[in-house]
């Protein structure tokens, strides 16, 4: 019973495994390797946003923090990448809970927490910009090393590993997160927070384990930016692009499932290399692309693609009902 | 088991409660009465911890809970519901009460299990799976109780559940509230529905204006005369004699 709950991301997980051996496009498996960066980072805000109903729109705080941090101890102190790794996402998970720990002390909801997680983006863009240690505005390189000690492959395919291990990684937490005790309680946070203090949530404490959680997973999404790319700089880090990203892909998937920012990578990224092909890259298209899709999503679909497919599988099974009442009927007649 | 001590709230120059002492015994069912804007639901959110008092303070089972906030109040087994439903509205109703049970249940199956205890105690049990969005006022109501219920509370605050129920669903939720009595649970509750009042409580507080102008037990509070016409409005004590007479 337990085990069959994780049965889906097995099979998800195992079927994205079996692709590199029949993808074997560099284009293909870039293509790839993104989207599944993008559902490891759009997890990661829907673990704040779609379970506790926290709304960020400065994801990229984390991101960048975590992508930041990889890259200086390794260049800086020399430390390991794989080590690196793991602080860059206990630095992920300390910038949430500061950011947690000011905005929900001082009760921000809504678009005012939205704002500040904006504004602490832009603060931390603009430190990276100033600080000597991060290479300023002309960014950081890490050293070209292709060993996977060094967490750097020599194909392609040991990057789509990687992040795959990662993405499936952030599906399970959301699985455990989605049958317990504490998932339980954001859900609760996020419906209505008088409710959930009346019945005994602590609902700081509650939405701060979530924005920690999920500051120390889109670091990872950071972490692997760095690692697969090798080159930061403030704009990339901590721009709005990948706030905008973290968001759109779960509420386009599905906030609050396991699945929903996996399907909606994909679907967001299809569609843009699609459009892409049609429009040549007209500056500002894609993201007024982003926000016509955003608008009609919350408008007519809040509950995402998973939403939409719920929706489906329920009409079916009321038409099944149906019929078997029919037969029944009939067979009584 | 709770008692309020000079409790005052204020907000800006209106004195929402002035004053106010309060006690309600071990095992017992206390309303609380009033006309509208009279201070009720504000005094509730002070003895719950949802705002703190200006003035005085509030003990409970032995401690001094003055100022604690909500979620430690009800910790503590003190439980109150809210006048305007807050279900939660994307969860099941098997959902929102597993979310009460989760405080004395940190496993999911077993705050799964409690729930639908719960439920077949209020009488909810063939709605376990329905959205809370989908029920009616009186299953919102009897939702709200649920959920509260399932804190395991030693001290129940009822606010307003009889309110927006037709006659019929008042007399089915009248003994569900006399049950979770018996079953050791203390209640205070504020409720208009006068019928309910007299046959549940043992001892009735009357609020106006924020401060307390009579307290006793309900029939002797309702036969007073002076204080009903004057404080629940013209009228009030003939419909309550009325409802008496239906009752005896
Ligand atoms: N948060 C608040 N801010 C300002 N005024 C309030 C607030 N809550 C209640 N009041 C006022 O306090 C008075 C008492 O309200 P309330 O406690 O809801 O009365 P009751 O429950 O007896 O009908 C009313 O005049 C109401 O408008
Ligand atoms: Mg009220």
């Amino acid at each position: 019973m337990r085990a069959q709950r994780y049965l889906p991301i097995a099979l998800v997980t195992g079927g994205l495994a079996l692709l590199p051996l029949v993808v074997t496009s560099n284009f293909l498996l870039n293509f790839l390797i993104l989207t599944l960066l993008f559902a490891l980072l759009g997890q990661a805000w829907n673990i704040l946003g779609g379970f506790a109903g926290q709304f960020s729109f400065g994801h990229a705080v984390f991101f960048g923090s975590g992508a930041y941090a990889t890259a200086t101890l390794q260049i800086h102190l020399g430390v390991n990448p794989w080590v690196a790794m793991v602080l860059a996402l206990a630095v992920g998970g300390l910038v949430g809970a500061m950011i947690g720990a000011l905005s929900f002390r001082f009760r921000l909801r809504g678009s005012y927490f939205a704002l500040i997680t904006l504004a602490f983006a832009e603060v931390f863009r603009i430190i990276a910009h100033t600080a000597d240690f991060t290479g300023g505005g002309s960014g950081i390189l890490i050293p070209l090393d292709l060993r996977p000690a060094n967490l750097q492959f020599e194909d392609k395919a040991g990057f789509y590993y990687l992040v795959l291990a990662l993405t499936a990684g952030s599906l399970v937490i959301t699985r455990a997160l989605q049958d317990s005790r504490l998932g339980a309680w954001m859900l609760a946070i996020r419906e209505n927070e008088d409710s959930a203090r009346a019945l005994g949530i602590d609902s700081f404490r509650v939405k701060l384990v979530a924005i920690t959680l999920s500051g120390a997973m889109a670091a990872a999404a950071g972490v692997f930016y760095a690692q697969y790319f090798l080159y930061l700089d403030p704009g990339i880090a901590y721009g709005v692009g990948y706030s905008v990203e973290a968001l759109l892909v779960p509420i386009i998937g599905g906030m609050g499932t396991v699945f929903g920012p996996l399907i909606g990578s994909f679907v967001l990224h299809g569609v843009d290399e699609a459009t892409r092909g049609l429009t040549g890259d007209a500056p500002g298209l894609n993201l007024a692309l982003y926000g016509a899709l955003l608008i009609v999503m919350l408008r007519f679909l809040p509950a995402g693609l998973m939403g939409l497919a719920a929706q489906v599988k329920g009409i079916g099974h009321q038409r099944r009902t149906r019929q078997a009442h029919r037969l029944k009927e009939a067979g009584d007649a | 088991m709770l008692e309020a001590r000079q409790v005052s709230k204020r907000f800006g120059g209106l004195l929402a409660v002035d004053g106010v002492n309060l006690d309600v015994a071990e095992g017992t069912i206390v309303s609380l009465i009033g006309p509208n804007g009279a201070g009720k639901t504000t005094l509730f959110t002070v003895l719950a911890g949802f705002q703190t008092p200006d003035e005085g303070t509030v003990r409970f089972a032995g401690r001094d809970i003055t100022g604690l906030p909500a979620h430690a109040v009800c910790r503590l087994g003190m439980v109150r519901t809210f006048q305007v439903v807050q279900p939660f509205g994307r969860l099941s109703v098997r959902e929102n009460i597993a979310v009460g049970a989760h405080l004395r249940h940190p496993s999911r199956a077993a705050a799964l299990d409690r729930a639908e205890a719960v439920a077949r105690r209020v009488g909810m049990a063939a709605m376990l799976d329905q959205p809370a969005t989908s029920l009616t006022v009186a299953g919102r109501k009897r939702l709200e109780l649920a959920r509260a219920l399932a804190t395991e509370p030693r001290l129940l605050l009822l606010d307003e559940v009889m309110a927006g129920l037709n006659p019929a669903e008042i007399d089915e939720i009248v003994p569900v509230i006399r049950a979770i009595r018996d079953g050791g649970i203390t209640i205070l509750l504020i409720e208009h529905v006068m019928r309910a009042v007299m046959s549940l409580s043992d001892h009735t507080y009357v609020l106006n204006q924020g401060r307390i102008i009579a307290d006793g037990p309900p029939r002797a509070v309702a036969a007073d005369p002076a204080v009903v016409e004057a404080y629940l409005g013209h009228g009030a004590a003939a419909r309550m004699q009325a409802a008496e007479a239906a009752h005896a």
